[in-house]
């Protein structure tokens, strides 16, 4: 199955899920900034940006491990970066003349603070996702001055993407049932099922959108998304966004000044 | 897992900082334009729900050699069926939702990935399909299996290209291997967009004919995508040492600057501070004071936002 339906969102209740999420989503940019932007062999600062997402993750009741399987996500992207030690020019640490193979230094500190920061990346949005509703996201993103447009168009797509999802998922499974686990004439014949199925289901899809439209209109809809409930920013949210930047900025300079 | 289309979708920290924020500006830039040129608020409940059907649409698959199975990316047949502009902002719901919900692809390289699997992949595929002629022709379902195979290639080569640039892997290695696993995932993209031309020609014809003209424009995204292009390119072209090479070149430079005892941004030593760990510490706390500056901004100017 090529689609995952599985919603990163956890309910709870720890501090990260009060935070405010105009908050959340500014510090887990600016925490993927700090990751991305730290120069190859920052070790010791990349280490202090592990221990802020393992803390966060702890602290509010998560658990230390929560990020950990969705790194999987990023493997063959980590299995390419794998063969910078032996592609990067540079003084060589190990050799193999008989198999043409060298690990050259340059390149084994390059594939190291790859793999880590996008290791930490992955941590920070999973944290973002893991406690932030969706709906509260693209108010964030709102606030944070996203076009109105597409954030709507972002809601009205996760609205209906389980709906159609469930309707792709009835219509594998009645192919399935009618074909007895067979597999058909051929992959030409196959391909052109498939096809036919999302051709169908394009027509469900322009139906079902058509009645959206005219169900919107008739309740007043003019083109804009009105919210009514919002929040206001505490001065906890102020203190963690303070905090957190003071955080991103002293690892930053730690970075940049470590002989 | 290689021949599954989150190999497309470039996580956070493979790509350098330079680079996916010049993917970002161009990106923004595209869907500026695509904004322009699209009436959003009177189709948002179309594109919305077309949107939602493409993601429904890449679980729709069938078996192919060897256990992997043919599937949807859904650039090419969004083209077809609303347009490139309204197919691109559709795959940029798509794409942009499968970052934020399902954590595939990352957010700082959210820019290039819609670059490549939104813009590039909709105008590629828009671009083959026309060249080949009329929508409800006997040729449209081989003109839909050229544009979505083209459209796969397109959007995996740039991928490749981004990733090279940002020195995470060498040129020589990821370009083959990706042109040869996409070059098949292709054809299972192409077969798809064929099947779904073919089957909406005999079962609604109407729907595949747009008027011709109504998606706008299309210069203004040939020439972001050209340029996009030309930036991925011309470091490769020009003779310039390639990511991996500058990378080491900085990496040498660090560890011969270390060799030397002085720092690798000397500049940064503080005067009057002979110390090196007194110098690092104010150096720390400048960095956190003044981000934490930043940040208490940020903090006021959202506070200031709600009244």
């Amino acid at each position: 199955m090529h689609i995952h339906l599985a919603d990163q969102y956890r309910p709870g209740a720890g501090w990260l899920h009060r935070l405010d999420p105009r908050v959340k989503v500014i510090v887990c940019l600016g925490f993927i900034l700090t990751a991305s932007g730290l120069p190859p062999g920052s070790w010791l600062s990349l280490a202090g940006l592990f221990l802020i997402a393992l803390g966060a993750a702890w602290s509010s009741g998560l658990g230390v491990t929560f990020a950990l399987r969705r790194s999987l996500i990023a493997l063959p992207f980590a299995l390419a970066a794998l063969t910078l030690p032996f592609t990067t020019p540079g003084e060589r640490l190990l050799e193999w003349p008989a198999l043409g193979l060298a690990v050259s230094r340059p390149g084994l500190i390059q594939a190291g603070s790859l793999l880590l920061r996008a290791w930490l990346a992955v941590q920070a949005a999973a944290l973002l996702l893991g406690t932030t509703r969706f709906r509260e996201l693209l108010w964030a993103l709102e606030a944070v001055r996203v076009p109105a447009v597409i954030v709507s168009l972002l809601g009205l797509t996760y609205r209906y993407l389980f709906l159609l999802a469930d309707e792709a998922l009835h219509m594998l499974r009645a192919r399935r049932a009618r074909s007895a686990g067979g597999r058909g004439p051929g992959m030409r014949w196959q391909a052109r099922a498939a096809g036919a199925m999302v051709g169908a289901l394009f027509l469900r899809a322009l139906e079902r959108s058509q009645r959206v439209h005219a169900a919107m209109l008739s309740r007043g809809y003019d083109g804009r998304a009105r919210i009514l409930q919002t929040r206001r920013l505490l001065p906890a949210d102020t203190l963690a966004l303070t905090l957190a930047f003071a955080g991103f900025g002293g690892l930053i300079a730690a970075a940049l000044t470590a002989a | 897992m290689f021949l599954s289309p989150a190999a497309m979708h470039i996580p956070d920290g493979f790509l350098s900082l330079p680079v996916a924020l010049v993917g970002w500006g161009l990106t923004l830039a595209l869907l500026a334009a695509a904004l322009r040129r699209t009436n959003t608020a009177s189709q948002l409940p179309l594109m919305g729900v077309l949107a939602a059907f493409i993601f429904a649409a890449q679980a729709i698959n069938f078996p192919v050699a060897a256990g992997t199975s043919g599937h949807l990316i859904g650039g090419a047949l969004a083209a077809i069926l609303l347009g490139p502009w309204q197919g691109m902002l559709a795959m940029t719901a798509v794409v942009t939702v499968q970052a934020l919900v399902f954590q595939d692809g990352g957010l700082l390289a959210l820019g290039w990935n819609l670059f490549n699997m939104a813009a590039l992949a909709c105008f590629a595929g828009d671009w083959v399909h026309r060249r080949l002629g009329a929508l409800q022709g006997r040729r449209a379902p081989a003109a839909g299996f050229l544009a979505g195979w083209l459209s796969v290639m397109a959007a995996a080569t740039a991928a490749s290209l981004q990733l090279a640039l940002s020195g995470t892997v060498a040129l020589r290695l990821v370009l083959p291997a990706t042109l040869g696993v996409h070059a098949l995932i292709g054809i299972g993209e192409g077969l798809i967009t064929a099947g779904a031309v073919a089957f909406l020609r005999g079962a609604q014809p109407a729907v595949l004919a747009r008027p011709e003209g109504a998606s706008g424009d299309r210069r203004p995204a040939y020439l972001l995508l050209g340029l996009g292009l030309a930036l991925l390119l011309t470091p490769l072209a020009s003779g310039f040492p390639d990511g991996l090479e500058r990378v080491a070149e900085r990496l040498e430079f660090g560890a011969q600057a270390r060799g030397l005892g002085i720092g690798l941004l000397s500049d940064y030593a503080i005067p009057g501070v002979s110390s090196p760990a007194l110098a690092t510490a104010l150096a720390v706390a400048l960095g956190a004071a003044l981000l934490a500056g930043v940040g208490w901004l940020l903090a006021r100017s959202l506070a200031r936002a709600e009244s």
